[in-house]
């Protein structure tokens, strides 16, 4: 039984790719099969976060127009033996994705037998973002804790209830999940930032993890190896999280009060 | 928050945004789901009303409720209390 996830956000730079690479890698240690998919046609990124840009041979669009075999588009993970990456075309062609083209390769993937299938959206409500969450069975809406990406994000929420292949056909719906990314307790707690609580009752859904703002997520992108593997990050244990949350397990969510700080620095700020 | 900033009043940041957030996203979700004309209706009705009223265009709300078979459209214009002014 595969499963079809889409990480979306409406609004760009929230951690969508950032969160698709590490729940993906996440998953895919615990030894599903995954497969992750760039849907940001025009934009190609996945691949820099995965670390694996310089094997894009052929891409999503070239297995669509059926340039290549499915089998030669995918990029093996070099750390991961289950997990597997699909690049988005670098095309200008906004057309080049079509929903019959989309659906044949969820189907070929599904076919394959993957555990997983994470389909990483563009920013915005435009084709590729309403490809990347048409076919998913659960949903996970990136949100950072300011208002521009909360708006958003209910935007995107009203996407899924209403224009996606499950809400059409009367399928019970897309399952709907909140992750906040770039979370700062200790502005949290000096009321200069929304704090989880706020966000979940504004938007009224669950929320499968917190991330905490850090320069591990920069680290990463740069190094171009999934943050989720820098196991000395409390960033990779909130993903860890995620993922665990994901595949059904009860956990508290961590990282949401700021460290400890010495006498002298609650005393003279700083 | 260390001494120094306890005794700058600022107003709490946080909550602003969140106060807004409540009433622009549940002004969002009414009219999601509704008719794409929506908000061009309730911009000609504001602009139609604004010939004889001067009024807020906050004061104009429109509400669209579906009850079973057949759904209402809602109307309403909290009018100034001095009209004209």
């Amino acid at each position: 039984m595969t499963e079809i996830i889409v990480v979306t956000s409406g609004k760009g730079g929230v951690g969508k790719t950032t969160t698709s690479a590490s729940m993906a890698c996440g998953l895919a240690r615990r030894g599903k099969r995954v497969a992750v998919i760039d849907f940001d046609i025009g934009l190609r990124n996945l691949d820099l976060i995965m670390g694996c840009e310089r094997r894009v041979v052929y891409d999503f669009v070239n297995v669509i127009n059926g340039d290549c075999a499915l089998k030669q588009a995918l990029i093996k993970d070099k750390r991961l033996e289950t997990l597997h990456v699909l690049a988005a075309s670098q095309t200008r062609d906004k057309d080049a994705l079509t929903e019959e083209g989309v659906r044949r390769v969820l189907d070929e993937l599904i076919a394959e037998g993957f555990d997983y299938i994470i389909c990483d959206s563009p920013a915005g409500i435009e084709k590729g973002a309403h490809l990347a969450m048409y076919f998913a069975d659960r949903a996970v809406v990136v949100v950072n804790p300011e208002v521009s990406s909360v708006r958003d994000s209910d935007r995107i929420l009203g996407l899924l209830a209403s224009k996606t292949h499950r809400s059409a056909n009367g399928n019970g719906g897309v399952k709907e999940h909140l992750l906040l990314t770039r979370y700062n307790a200790r502005r949290v707690a000096n009321g200069e930032m929304m704090s989880v609580g706020d966000i979940k009752e504004i938007l009224g859904l669950d929320v499968i993890g917190v991330i905490p703002e850090s320069p591990d997520v920069l680290a990463a992108s740069n190094a171009g190896v999934p943050v989720i593997f820098n196991d000395d990050s409390d960033v990779a244990s909130a993903y860890g999280d995620a993922v665990a949350r994901l595949l059904g397990e009860a956990l508290p969510l961590r990282f949401l009060e700021e460290p400890k700080r010495g006498f002298f620095a609650r005393v003279f700020g700083g | 928050m260390g001494l120094l900033a306890m005794f700058r009043s600022k107003p709490n940041s946080a909550s602003i945004a969140k106060e807004r957030l409540r009433i622009i996203v549940a002004q969002e979700r009414v009219g999601r789901g509704g008719p794409d004309y929506l908000p061009l209706l309730r911009r000609e009705l504001l602009q139609v009303i604004h010939k004889y009223v001067n009024v807020d265009p906050e004061a104009v709300q429109i509400n669209l409720e579906r009850e079973a078979g057949h759904e209402v459209l809602e109307f309403s214009v909290a009018l100034p209390e001095k009209p004209g002014a």
